[in-house]
């Protein structure tokens, strides 16, 4: 049961051929069997899961018509408030914290009768590309367990992909969620910024968070996609506009004369070789299937990794001065009239992790007076520049794409030392995030070097999302039936390490 | 070669309200020459005449209907203070003593 879609999960709940409460039950035994070895999840809440499964059985009995993912299991990144249910964006500086509001995404999922089996680790603030920066130890990579599954949306991803949910919810600031989910052999779209509401999003970088799906295929990212876009008057920045038709193009699939441009300075150098080669067949296929394929040149692409290590650590400077121990988290070094000053610094100390104070720091001395132009204006005239190439680039192709990761997954521990090395991993998918637009991650295939999963990246203008799945779903048919099956159907059993 | 002293590197974390160790000050001190070489590459390019993106969407004033709405209940709001007086939010002293 747990190795079907969500999409053929919530087909036979409809037909009453199965019971939420079941399948609930089965990703629950899943977890129970699994997650000691993965450790995608921080919080697994049975009881709450089952309560709303009991409730979308009753309303399928009663004959109510509910939404296309009703009583499917889904896994929530702990970035997202869910009222009474702890949530710790993966920080020691909110543990025990149970918020008392639902974010809007949670509120929608919840409207829509999706079950929320439970809250899954992330780097801490969703500050890293691989989940070891978590304040409660890192998740390991179902197809390796001595291997990262990516980062910061990890543990998400790393559940999907183990069959311990078959959809989840991540936010990709950098690449947070296709990159985990090119590293896990799943499919991961971080949607137009502002199409889905940010509030109780817990912030890190504000003009870059964004919410999105995960799935094991095209068709179950976009119906999940759909329950969770939309406008909110809670949120400022949200788009006022209809939701892009995602799930039509996922079951459309359809590259006929569509424009694919290859981003020049996305590909080549710095890209591991198996990676290359799976891209280009991917690209090959996509030929072989209509599409026609040209070369795009986007010169600004080149400092990308530099403006968002600046843009991104400045608004987290920011953001996380929420963090003062009056109002809710942590406080340490209270009493014997200790200042608030002094009980701010010492719980900051003691609450936040290694890179979350290197990012605050950095983000301190570039907006501090006489750097300022020099670093965060700078940046924010780069971001011009990459919005500049994206335009001229999309008036030369409908879509763009280049591999998501220049690596497939590494060892736990092997960058953890370097935080530039570590950085580099971002490199192809920042600029998604800094123009503001959509992209997805989906299987490319595995490195002939280390039999680990690829991800193929195709990027869109904002709100535009869903020519990524009309691609996506081509691409995905072609090569499924390549592969004779999903490529997820080649991953190993839970326990091998590589 | 771009480098931050362990000094420069203690007041960037006393106006972060961070109290750092010395051990952690020192590692600060140490990559962040590094990582401030890589992101000063955005110096590299010529921006005279470029305009700045604070956010990627050109929104403005962006205001909701000004009615009533629910909002959440004191003891809700301070469900999760380290500590509370009269349902307010209790904090540390504020003030010096001889002030």
């Amino acid at each position: 049961m747990i190795h079907a879609t969500a999409a053929e999960m919530a087909k036979a709940l409809a037909a009453k051929e199965i019971s939420s409460v079941d399948l609930t039950k089965a990703h629950l035994d899943r977890i129970a069997e699994v997650d000691s070895q993965v450790k995608a999840f921080l919080h697994v809440d049975a009881d709450g899961a089952l309560a709303q499964a009991q409730a979308v059985d009753e309303k399928i009995a009663s004959g109510q018509t509910l939404s296309p993912l009703a009583g499917v299991p889904l896994a929530l990144k702990d970035v997202l408030t869910q009222q009474g249910v702890p949530t710790t964006a993966g920080s020691k500086i909110l543990q025990g914290w149970r918020p008392p509001y639902d974010s809007t995404v949670v509120a929608k999922l919840k409207a829509a009768g999706v079950v929320i089996v439970g809250k899954t680790n992330m780097d801490e603030f969703a500050m890293g590309s691989s989940t070891e920066n978590s304040g409660y130890g890192p998740t390991f990579n179902p197809w390796d367990l001595s291997r990262t599954p990516g980062g910061s949306s990890g543990g998400s991803a790393a559940a999907v992909s183990a069959y311990e949910a078959p959809i989840a919810i991540g936010s990709d600031t950098g690449g947070s969620i296709r990159q985990p989910a090119a590293l896990t052999g799943i499919v991961g779209v971080r949607p137009t910024y502002g199409a889905v509401s940010r509030f109780g999003l817990i912030a890190y970088s504000s003009s870059l968070d964004q919410a999105g799906p995960f799935g094991r295929t095209v068709l179950d990212t976009a119906l999940l996609h759909e329950i969770i876009s939309g406008h909110d008057p809670k949120d400022a920045t949200s788009i006022s506009a209809p939701v892009p038709a995602v799930v039509h193009a996922a079951r459309n699939g359809d590259v006929k004369g569509v424009k694919i441009g290859v981003i020049k300075q996305l590909q080549g150098e710095g890209y591991q070789k198996g990676v290359q080669a799976r891209f280009d067949e991917s690209l090959q296929t996509l030929a072989s299937l209509g599409a026609e394929i040209v070369e795009v040149d986007c010169p600004s692409f080149e400092y990308a990794l530099a403006a968002y290590y600046l843009i991104a650590p400045s608004e987290c400077s920011s953001n996380l001065a929420r963090f003062d121990a009056m109002r809710y988290g942590l406080r340490t070094g209270d009493g014997q009239g200790a200042s608030a000053e002094s009980v701010m610094s010492k719980t900051r100390d003691a609450g936040f992790g290694r890179e979350v104070k290197r990012r605050i720091i950095l983000g301190t001395y570039a907006l501090s007076s006489g750097y300022y132009d020099a670093y965060y204006g700078s940046a924010q005239k780069i971001r011009t520049l990459i919005i500049q190439d994206y335009a001229k680039a999309f008036t030369q192709a409908d879509v763009l794409v280049s591999p998501t990761a220049p690596t497939t997954a590494y060892k736990i521990g092997e960058k953890v030392d370097d935080p530039m090395a570590m950085y580099l991993g971002d490199v192809a998918t920042i600029p998604v995030n800094l123009a503001g637009i959509c992209g997805m991650s989906l299987p490319a295939g595995l490195a002939d070097e280390d039999n680990l999963p690829v991800g193929f990246q195709i990027m869109a203008p904002a709100m535009q999302d869903q020519r990524l799945y009309q691609v996506g779903a081509a691409l995905e048919a072609a090569l499924n039936s390549k592969w004779g099956g999903p490529l997820l159907a080649k991953a190993p059993a839970l326990g091998g390490v590589k | 070669m771009s480098s931050l002293s362990r000094d420069e590197v203690a007041k960037l974390a006393a106006l972060a309200r961070i109290e750092m160790t010395e051990a952690e000050l020192l590692e600060l001190s140490s990559q962040f020459g590094m990582i401030l070489d890589a992101v000063a590459r955005v110096q590299e390019v010529d921006l005279s005449g470029v305009k700045a993106t604070s956010h990627p969407q050109p929104l403005e004033n962006v205001a909701r209907p000004d009615v009533v709405a629910p909002s959440l209940s004191p003891e809700a709001a301070l469900s999760g203070a380290p500590a509370q007086e009269e349902s307010r939010f209790q904090v540390p002293q504020i003030l010096g003593e001889a002030e």
